[in-house]
């Protein structure tokens, strides 16, 4: 069983969660710590309820797991709320002036904290947060230095005053705890690893900069807004123009004609704005100007609950744009792998010239990850494929000028090649002048979509652009298994799942129940005869995902044939816990069921 | 509107011919306007690997197809959107946009409206016809009220859009009017919305032949009168061109409406492009920049 400590504060929208879970992230990761963090929020800026759980370990934490160390009550509600949570060896520390607490289970320490006595309330109207983060990480056995730093750092720009005084409320925090409550039993450890904090989003943001990225754009929208913040607080520094766009049809053609030109582009969106861009995703199959479209799953269908997690956008992803076209899909396994992955997907789809599909969502745009910094790789391969791009002068060389440059020196865009990867030349470069369509065309450009309409042409044509599929197969690497070889259950997830059937299987395995983990990144090309060969032997195997309908399940079946004995699914919005995934193998491998829909207890 | 074009006096109509001729209806008001477009690049002398001529869906958006300069034949009504991420992309460039009235002030309206805001560096022709055309005649946000269409056989009930005054209160830096039917005063006003650094709006009247029998050459001619022809006309007041694009009926302005050049385009504005165009620009994050991305998160 992994060492790890959470700690969950919760309030109203706008009563300050995140300012104490941005300092105990940074204590954390500073003692070369792991962590995870998932925020649970509404669709609302001030009120409401959050819960915001961080959880730290010595070794990899890679989701929220399955218990609450240390509970902060902002108010009444989340008191009310997430207290009968809380097991043995559990605390929570609250405002003794405005919280009561409930019915707490036996072995959990209630810290009441008398927040009017020990800090001026009339002056700092977040003294029980700051008190309540001195108590916490005195119980947790860290030393007083580490806060003070962080709250110099985060109160700097407000002038010494303000940072001595919350100094001064945080140690009477730290000071009252000591005196007053029982420390944790093991105090929180310390490696000398150095962890970046961050999340999805600004990981697959910084990841498109990594990647060359030079033409950002986005219309907000929820899980996904992060990447467009990112972008535009980094832009200049990066060199990158980053654009606000009317709506996601708007962004998803702007994005193609900056790709046009010759530059790396980008976008992300959520479920509805995916669904926006679709017809622009075949233009850019079509014309083989290639992008990278980011979608940020959130619960759907329609506008859903649009600060909650699903893996519902599969079947629209697979099956986006109308025609048949060369795509590429893939879904990021963790955060860091949302860095990792953005400038793989442009090398592949700069090769084939075709649309990169990232399928992201909200548990991990959204979540933190402690990520070791040669995860954040500044100078991955960059294979921008056979682009011919204007980097000479212009007409310096020769056949830039006079009737030559009509003739374009027989230079053909859409050529017809055994890869099906015809070189491409973006305007300004001179002698290649010629037009890309949307309509079908033949390979200098010309249209055969009216008055040359021609099936010998429009077939071959078809062949050339799907001739690429095979090529992207063998760009991208077949799946592997993880864990023992031979098991007694195996689980299947893909994308965002990785951490937490991760620690599933680990906890499977204490227990005696054999269990390896079969995750899935590149969705599109599936790589289906190397899964089943994979699976071949599997004693008992059970797919695992966040949406009601299998999507996984359904595509995989659709494309192997193959049907797994089992399916854990959820889709209440929330992420899978640990235990969700343990106990419903454990009901399954008892026969009880064939699919288990986990009940989330925590109520957010 | 160009920054950097290239100069030569070599560039002649025969260089801008494209690969096949037009497949238009005969008569077709589009001729006349790709005619002039020719001509207005050749007066200029822009090399044609520095053109970029974009286009939607439609009879009048097939026209990157009949033009030897670099082209983009994209989807109904998201021309602009294409134009401006390419424009910003390499604003070198010299930029067209091609459509029709369908689609650029129907499916295509929300980009209209916004890239005039965003006062993006091109030039966007409209060869407007008051009708669809390649759907074989439906009512388009042009037609008059009353018109008889296949899809309003009964007559147009509602308000057609004025495409002057919209552009006018939408920001548009250069607007103006053209008639296909005069080659000289169109090819005019094109050479100078593409001179203009800024969006350039032109409206064409470009009538069909084959599906509007209300809005013909015939109809037009005796109504279009030239705003240069008023020496009382000042286009850089736009109030005055707001008044004046409220005329129709027996007299149907056409010309230069307005022009203001204190703006600067959406490239210009950009501090990013202050190194040159992005696709000249290094791949690379500079090394220290990317420390301080990491830096900041630890």
């Amino acid at each position: 069983m992994k060492q790890t400590f959470a700690v969950a504060i919760g309030g109203a929208a706008g009563q300050g969660v995140a300012t104490p879970g941005d300092i105990f992230a940074k204590i954390f990761s500073r003692r070369g710590l792991s962590l995870n963090a998932y925020n649970a929020y509404q669709s609302i800026i001030r009120g409401g309820h959050t819960l915001l759980t961080i959880r730290t370990g010595p070794e990899p934490v890679t989701n929220m797991g399955d218990r609450i160390d240390l509970l902060i009550p902002l108010n009444q509600d989340t008191m009310d709320r997430h207290l009968k949570l809380l097991k043995s060896g559990a605390a929570c520390i609250f405002n003794a002036d405005t919280i009561k607490p409930g019915e707490a289970a036996e072995g959990v320490q209630l810290c009441p904290l008398p927040v009017s006595g020990l800090a001026d309330i009339t002056r700092n109207k977040v003294a029980q947060n700051t008190l309540a983060m001195g108590a916490g990480l005195n119980m947790m056995g860290i030393g007083f230095a580490a806060l003070e730093e962080a709250l110099h750092e985060q109160f700097k720009k407000k002038g010494e005053a303000v940072v001595a005084e919350n100094v001064g409320v945080a140690r009477a925090g730290y000071d009252y705890a000591a005196a007053h409550f029982t420390a944790f039993p093991n105090p929180l450890s310390k490696t000398e690893k150095r962890y970046a904090v961050l999340s999805g989003n600004i990981a697959m943001a910084m990841g498109g900069a990594a990647a060359g990225v030079k033409f950002y754009c986005a219309y907000p929208m929820s899980p996904s807004t992060g990447v467009l913040h990112w972008m535009a607080a980094h832009a200049r520094k990066a060199g990158i123009m980053v654009r606000q766009v009317e709506d996601e049809i708007g962004v998803i053609n702007m994005a193609i004609g900056a790709a046009h030109a010759g530059v790396r582009s980008m976008c992300a969106t959520s479920g509805g704005g995916f669904a926006l861009m679709s017809e622009g995703l075949g233009m850019s199959a079509m014309i083989e100007t290639p992008v990278v479209v980011i979608d940020c799953q959130r619960a759907g269908p329609s506008t859903g609950v649009p600060t909650k997690t699903e893996q519902g956008d599969l079947w629209q992803m697979l099956g986006a744009a109308f025609g048949d076209y060369p795509r590429v899909i893939a879904a990021p396994l963790d955060i860091a792998d949302c860095f990792k992955l953005i400038p793989e997907m442009f090398n592949i789809v700069d090769r084939f010239q075709c649309p990169g599909l990232v399928l992201c969502d909200l548990l991990l745009s959204e979540g933190r990850l402690g990520v070791e910094e040669s995860a954040l790789d500044f100078n991955p391969v960059i294979d921008r494929g056979e682009i011919i791009l204007p980097l000479d002068d212009h007409g310096d060389n020769g056949n830039g000028t006079g009737a030559a440059m009509g003739m374009n020196g027989g230079y053909k865009r859409y050529k017809f090649t055994e890869s099906g990867i015809s070189p491409r030349a973006v305007p300004g470069v001179p002698g290649h002048v010629h037009t890309v369509a949307t309509d079908e065309h033949m390979e200098d450009g010309v249209l055969i979509s009216d008055e040359f309409t021609n099936p010998v042409k429009r077939r071959a044509m078809m062949e050339k652009r799907m001739r690429k599929v095979a090529g992207i197969e063998a760009a991208v690497p077949p799946p592997t298994l993880w864990g023992p070889r031979d098991a007694d259950v195996t689980l299947i997830g893909w994308g965002s799942t990785k951490g937490v059937i991760e620690e599933a299987c680990e906890m499977l395995n204490d227990e005696g129940i054999t269990a390896n983990q079969l995750q899935i990144r590149w969705l599109v090309p599936l790589h289906g005869e190397a899964i089943l060969e994979l699976l071949k032997g599997a004693r008992h195997t059970i797919i695992v995902e966040n949406n009601y309908s299998g999507q996984f399940a359904r595509y995989l079946r659709s494309e192997t044939s193959f049907v797994p004995d089992g399916n854990i699914r959820k889709y209440d919005g929330e992420p899978f816990m640990p235990h969700h995934i343990v106990e419903a193998v454990k009901e399954q491998l008892a026969g009880k069921t064939h699919l288990s829909v986990p009940m989330h207890e925590i109520m957010v | 509107m160009a920054t950097s074009v290239q100069r030569a006096s070599q560039l002649t109509m025969a260089d801008l011919k494209g690969r096949v001729d037009p497949d238009w209806c005969p008569g077709c008001g589009d001729f006349g306007v790709l005619a002039a477009i020719q001509k207005a690049l050749v007066e200029l002398q822009i090399l044609n690997h520095n053109v970029v001529a974009i286009s939607g869906i439609g009879c009048s958006s097939n026209l990157p197809g009949f033009i030897n300069t670099y082209g983009m034949h994209t989807l109904h009504g998201r021309a602009l959107a294409v134009a401006t991420g390419l424009k910003l992309a390499n604003h070198e460039l010299t930029v067209l946009v091609t459509g029709g009235d369908g689609d650029g002030f129907g499916i295509g309206g929300n980009h209209f409206v916004h890239t005039m805001r965003r006062n993006v560096d091109l030039l966007y022709v409209v060869m407007d016809n008051q009708i669809y055309g390649l759907t074989t005649g439906q009512t388009s946000p042009t037609s008059r009220v009353g018109m008889k269409t296949k899809s309003m056989p009964f007559g147009n009930i509602e308000a057609p859009v004025n495409p002057i005054s919209l552009a006018l209160a939408a920001g548009a830096t250069f607007v103006a009017r053209g008639f296909s039917g005069d080659q000289k005063h169109l090819t005019e006003l094109l050479k100078q919305g593409i001179e203009h650094k800024g969006f350039s709006f032109l409206d064409v009247f470009s009538p069909c032949v084959t599906y509007n029998h209300d809005n013909t050459y015939q109809w037009y001619r005796p109504r279009v009168k030239k705003l240069e022809d008023d020496s009382a006309y000042d286009a850089s007041d736009w109030t005055m061109a707001m008044e004046k694009s409220l005329l129709w009926g027996d007299e149907i302005p056409i010309g230069k409406f307005f022009e203001r050049t204190d703006v600067p385009s959406l490239h210009a504005a950009e501090p990013v492009l202050n190194e040159g165009p992005l696709v000249r620009l290094d791949p690379r994050v500079p090394a220290d920049a990317a420390r301080s991305f990491i830096e900041e998160l630890m």
